[in-house]
């Protein structure tokens, strides 16, 4: 359990690190190597939840079982490939006069902010605390998506502050409902630990658990982007600075579609019923259908992919709401590999942005051209992203297809239709973006690209054979959510 | 049952869900900007008093601590940042005209029905009592958000968020006797930080715009201008 009060002390100590530190050292390297210790101490926890199984704190405030750890990981991970990423990128934006020293400064604490509400948001126990950490989570990216101080960002980031703390603010409605539930079977204190619901679940009321899945679903809904719900995101995404947009893509979103599935369970213990499946079905496949068209009319390269990731989130979302072994199995390997994929891709735009000297779609011309490795990475993570062959999304895209095959056939069409028009929406981008000709005088920028390598490298990986102690938490895990073995 | 035979927790409870109600409408209606501060003043004061009264009654002392919170945060702390913000923006004298003031106010009743509509399978499993002080919460919820739909001033839409946390702070009290202390600590502390950040906010459009007006944010759009 120390490794678990240590990913939390970690952060906590960087933000007030940073909060303190002299605005003249070098802190793009000091927030890697607190996430690199961040993430030593997530795999020593992985480790013990290997060996022990689920792990629950003695006070109960925590728990660590085979669905949130390799989120937790997951986590940590892209938290330090982004921040090795962001490093030289923000160096950059400072030299160009887009960022004075302050603001860099605020921007690593609020890193590091950011970091900490994720880990709460994964590790506890308790769904209040759950709920004000994903609060806090929004809070601390909001300044980060003004951080240029622009027209543009400011609005993004009011309509980002404002859309996701009205959202949550529902969240917290449908908390106190299930509270209220669970009052009415136990004394107070332990009445929103989750553990001690999800093994009463039975007993909560049916009636008012549907009613607080709605409030919950719209609620967390709101922060994985569902649309009519996704507004903020393209916004906070395409102006705010891009390593923020790598994380709020590969990890934020992904906590909230863990919050929700997590009241999910509760909700299915309850009611017997698949009514919350149905929502999470009908919010997931509108979502992926409206993310996947209005990918072909996008003029800005990071609204483009933030399309993209409510197209994913939409395709997670459904695979949920499906429900079976096989789809929630397809859910978390999506979960993993979406995330991986498409942080790598933000760091590549970020620096096609930084070459182009502009975020808009027909002024990037030429990558290969003017920096190959920048415009390779771009070109091999849409492929990726797109669902080809041999990567990752590959294969839980294809997972899930089965799985709405053998549940819903009737769907399957709206799937695969799904999925050809993000391909092509992709395509018609980023086709001349990469083999385009070079304009006059496009120089290269430094770039660090391991990230991007280690990324895709990883997708690529998973999707050829997936190792033996993921797949065991991820069989662990869908059958904690499903109830059934997958396979 | 009838309202007479409850104790007399139950019928003050009511009577704040009832008021509590009221001020949301008249928020709603509300043209001109220092008024709607009072009133969201007001709002937070009933609500600092029914802590108050539910943490005497119930014999919960944590929820004495939520009073205080709720008296520092939202009746004192939060309105007179947003009213030093209007005085020095020299906007308190300009009355906004509501467009289809009628119709917002129907409205606002029909989300109340709605309210009652929704949480009504509840009142199978518990008195009565509970199904209104839920409904009058989720009332003040609904009628938030249409405060900041219809309010076209940043302020309005500040204390249209905020009183969105006040209902839900009213359901917390009345349905489930107050959250787990840690709980409610913690929304306490992510409603101030939202109340500082807000305060940068005004700063930021200020100098972006020279204005309070949320409709002059509009430069971010699907559609090409």
């Amino acid at each position: 359990m120390i490794a678990a009060y240590l990913v939390l002390l970690i952060p906590l100590i960087g933000i007030i690190f940073f909060a303190v530190a002299d605005s003249k050292s070098d802190m793009g390297k000091i927030n890697v190597y607190f996430n690199a210790i961040c993430l030593l101490a997530t795999l020593w926890l992985a480790i013990n939840v290997l060996n022990q199984g689920t792990i629950l704190s003695t006070s109960k405030a925590f728990l660590v079982d085979p669905f949130n750890v390799y989120l937790i990981v997951l986590t940590a991970f892209i938290g330090l490939t982004t921040s090795i990423f962001s490093a030289p990128y923000m160096a950059h934006e400072k030299e160009i006069g887009k960022l004075t020293d302050r603001r860099l400064k605020l921007y690593y604490t609020m890193y590091q902010g950011f970091m900490l509400a994720m880990y709460l948001v994964l590790t506890t126990n308790n769904l209040g605390i759950m709920w004000v950490a994903m609060e806090g989570a929004t809070l601390a990216t909001v300044l980060l998506v003004s951080l240029y101080r622009t027209p543009e960002s400011i609005e993004a980031a009011w309509k980002y502050f404002i859309l996701c703390g009205v959202g949550i603010a529902q969240a917290l409605f449908g908390t106190i409902l299930l509270y209220y539930a669970a009052m009415q079977i136990g004394d107070g204190s332990n009445a929103l630990l989750w553990s001690v619901l999800y093994t009463n679940a039975q007993q909560l009321n049916p009636e008012i658990l549907e009613i607080a899945f709605v409030f919950l679903l719209i609620g967390y809904g709101t922060k994985i982007g569902l649309v009519p719900l996704h507004n903020w995101l393209p916004d906070a995404h395409s102006e705010g600075p891009t390593p923020m947009s790598a994380v709020l893509s590969g990890l934020l979103l992904n906590d909230a579609l863990y919050a929700v599935v997590r009241n999910k369970m509760l909700v299915d213990g309850a009611t017997h019923s698949n009514i919350a499946g149905y929502l999470m079905m009908g919010f997931g496949l509108l979502s992926f259908l409206v993310g996947a068209l209005f990918l072909h009319r996008q003029k800005d390269i990071k609204r483009l992919f933030s399309y993209s990731s409510i197209e994913h989130m939409g395709m997670m979302t459904f695979a949920f709401g499906i429900g079976g072994s096989l789809a929630t199995y397809a859910a978390l390997l999506h979960m993993t590999v979406h995330s991986l994929t498409k942080s790598a891709i933000f760091v590549t735009v970020g620096h096609a942005a930084q070459i182009a000297g502009t975020q808009r779609i027909e002024k990037i011309r030429g990558l290969i051209r003017t920096q190959p490795q920048v415009g390779w990475g771009l070109l091999i993570g849409t492929l990726a992203i797109a669902g080809f062959p041999p990567f990752g999304v590959f294969t839980s895209e294809f997972l899930v297809l089965l799985a709405t095959m053998h549940s819903y056939p009737w769907l399957a069409p709206l799937v695969l239709l799904g999925i050809g028009i993000a391909f092509a929406g992709l395509f018609r981008h980023i086709q001349p973006i990469v083999y385009g000709e070079k304009p006059e005088g496009q120089l290269p920028v430094k770039a660090n690209l391991w990230p991007v390598i280690i990324h895709l490298g990883l997708v690529l990986w998973l999707g050829l054979s997936i190792p033996g102690f993921l797949a065991h938490w991820f069989s662990q895990a869908t059958v904690l959510i499903s109830g059934s073995a997958p396979l | 049952m009838n309202i007479e035979q409850t104790d007399f927790y139950t019928q003050a409870i009511l009577s704040m869900a009832a008021l509590i109600g009221l001020t949301s409408f008249l928020m709603l209606g509300q043209s001109r900007l220092l008024r709607l501060i009072f009133v969201f003043a007001l709002q937070g004061f009933l609500l600092t008093l029914t802590t108050s009264l539910a943490a005497h009654s119930l014999h919960n002392p944590h929820l004495y601590i939520s009073a205080a919170l709720t008296l520092i945060l939202k009746v004192i702390f939060i309105p007179w940042m947003l009213r030093r913000e209007v005085l020095h923006m020299n906007i308190h004298r300009d009355v906004q005209t509501l467009k289809n003031k009628t119709f917002i106010m129907l409205g606002g009743a029909s989300l109340m029905v709605f309210s009652y509509y929704v949480l009504h399978p509840i009142v199978q499993t518990t008195a009565p009592v509970m199904l209104n002080a839920l409904a009058v919460s989720l009332s003040v919820v609904l009628l938030g958000m249409l405060l900041m739909i219809s309010h076209r001033q940043a302020v309005a839409h500040v204390v249209g968020f905020m009183s969105i946390e006040n209902g839900l702070f009213f359901a917390a009290i009345v349905a489930t006797k107050g959250m787990p202390m840690v709980v409610e600590l913690g929304i306490a502390f992510d409603v101030l930080v939202a109340a500082v950040l807000f305060g940068i906010f005004f700063l930021h459009i200020r100098s972006s715009i020279d204005s309070l007006d949320v409709d002059l944010l509009n430069r971010l759009n699907e559609i090409e201008k």
